[in-house]
């Protein structure tokens, strides 16, 4: 349970490291750590480099405007979760936050850092993808945004090349008319998930005139599933079943220790009629 | 076989600076147990769940098994070893546990205690759920925790009047 020996640089520039990750092909970026310190502990991986990107200036922002909130690849989880702003502009932020890991590993960890680890069992790539935003990263060729339906490609695997660093997330704001929810079922808070859902519902009076859901351990990448045409603008029993039936026939779960694939779909049909019904209630009262 | 490179790193420890000259790889729960003696932090899971090796970084808690030394460099760590009154005398935390019998074995107890002095810091009354929610990420073999819960809420009793003598 130690790591494999690797060389170790802390650059004190985005430009030095950046020259770091270009000059290794096989460095690895280390920020929070809360995910790939214990990869490399298990020797699941074991890069020639980490580059520590800890000392770099002005990357610790939680920026809030009136479109969304923009994420520093420094900015720790509890930092985002705690900011009462982010809330304001985007409840579904803090609602996830608060499922990610342990306060003591919010305290280290970060939301970018979640993001590129690009886990299907995470919390914030789903809401990423769910809120369709996108990350921002720079690389020798300088800055870009990748937009997150561009972002996710195979199971823990980004569309960022590994000469760049992810700099910033941008999660849109929630839009008028409209109420979100998350919910997740785990063995012990905490603990990795065996399902959850987030779902953003937008109204027009007492109707439906958009919703989808995002889902979490129940896919080998981060699923977002259009529930409008299935809800069929109302909320009821049957609309509801025939929402998770139709999230269903783009997930995948499987079994593993921790629960059976046949209960984790039960967990998805059963959180997604709750979730469904917790945003669509908060988009009517236009509060979360 | 090539020799390791090491990194001279000091590492400001409950107050007192030490020097170690450390691998990159070296986790920095080992590095307190083997390089500075500290063995009060107790080492579990070595992957971040049991929370036996939590420390405050900076006065937060955080894994120390999750962390390497020469990232932790530069910030104050305090270790369980830092958690006693300067007369030796048992801090609040402490006591508490002893006065709840809120630990068997012990093993996890350093963690908690680590812990519980955030959070109590952080929420000087805590109701017992949220006691609760403030130990969730450490694990106890032992009690059942209902004595840790009591524990914590003994604790901020106690610091609440530490600070009442104090004002």
């Amino acid at each position: 349970m130690k790591p494999a020996p690797f060389d170790y640089v802390r650059p004190g520039t985005l430009e030095e490291a950046l020259q770091a990750l270009a000059g290794h092909p096989e460095a690895k970026v280390l920020a929070g750590g809360q995910s790939l310190v214990p990869l490399l502990s298990m020797r699941l991986a074991a890069p020639a480099v980490l580059v520590d990107i800890n000392d770099l200036p002005g990357l610790d922002h939680v920026r809030v405007s009136a479109d969304g909130v923009r994420v520093g690849a420094l900015a720790r989880h509890a930092a985002v979760l705690r900011d009462p702003d982010v809330a304001r502009v985007q409840p579904l932020v803090p609602l996830a936050l608060a499922n990610v890991a342990h306060a003591t590993i919010r305290n280290r960890g970060t939301t970018v850092g979640s993001l590129v680890h690009a886990d299907a069992a995470a919390e914030m790539p789903m809401v990423l993808r769910l809120l369709d935003g996108s990350l921002d990263v720079v690389g020798p060729g300088g800055r870009r945004t990748i937009p997150v339906a561009e972002l996710y490609v195979g199971p823990l695997e980004s569309s960022l090349h590994h000469d760049e660093i992810a700099v910033e997330a941008f999660f849109p704001a929630l839009a008028p008319h409209t109420g979100v929810a998350f919910e997740e079922i785990a063995r012990r808070h905490g603990d990795y998930a065996m399902c959850g859902v987030a779902a953003v519902v937008t109204v027009e009076g007492d109707r439906v005139v958009k919703a989808s859901a995002g889902y979490l351990s129940v896919s080998d990448i981060p699923t977002v599933v259009d529930l409008t045409e299935a809800l069929d603008g109302s909320i009821s029993d049957a609309s509801l079943a025939a929402a998770a039936e139709a999230a269903l026939e783009q997930l995948d779960p499987e079994t593993d220790i921790h629960a059976t694939a046949d209960y984790r779909a039960h967990l998805a049909r059963v959180l997604t009629a709750r979730v469904v019904t917790a945003a669509y209630e908060n988009a009517r009262e236009e509060k979360a | 076989m090539s020799t390791e490179q090491t990194h001279e790193i000091r590492l400001n420890v409950n107050g007192v600076e030490h020097q170690a000259a450390v691998p990159a790889r070296r986790l920095l729960s080992d590095a307190l147990r083997h390089d500075l003696g500290l063995t009060g932090t107790h080492v579990g899971c070595e992957h971040g769940v049991c929370g036996a090796c939590t420390v405050l970084v900076d006065g937060q808690p955080m894994r120390s098994c999750l962390m390497f030394a020469v990232s932790a460099a530069g910030h104050e760590i305090t270790t369980v070893e830092g958690l006693s009154r300067p007369d030796g005398e048992l801090g609040p935390v402490q006591q508490a546990f002893r006065e709840c019998h809120g630990l068997q074995c012990g093993f996890c107890t350093p963690g908690f205690l680590t812990t519980i002095t955030a959070g109590i810091a952080e929420n000087p009354d805590p109701t017992e759920d949220e006691a609760r929610d403030m130990v969730a990420g450490n694990l106890c073999r032992c009690t059942g925790y209902q004595n840790i819960v009591k524990a914590v809420c003994r604790a901020a009793e106690l610091a609440r009047s530490d600070e009442d003598g104090a004002a």
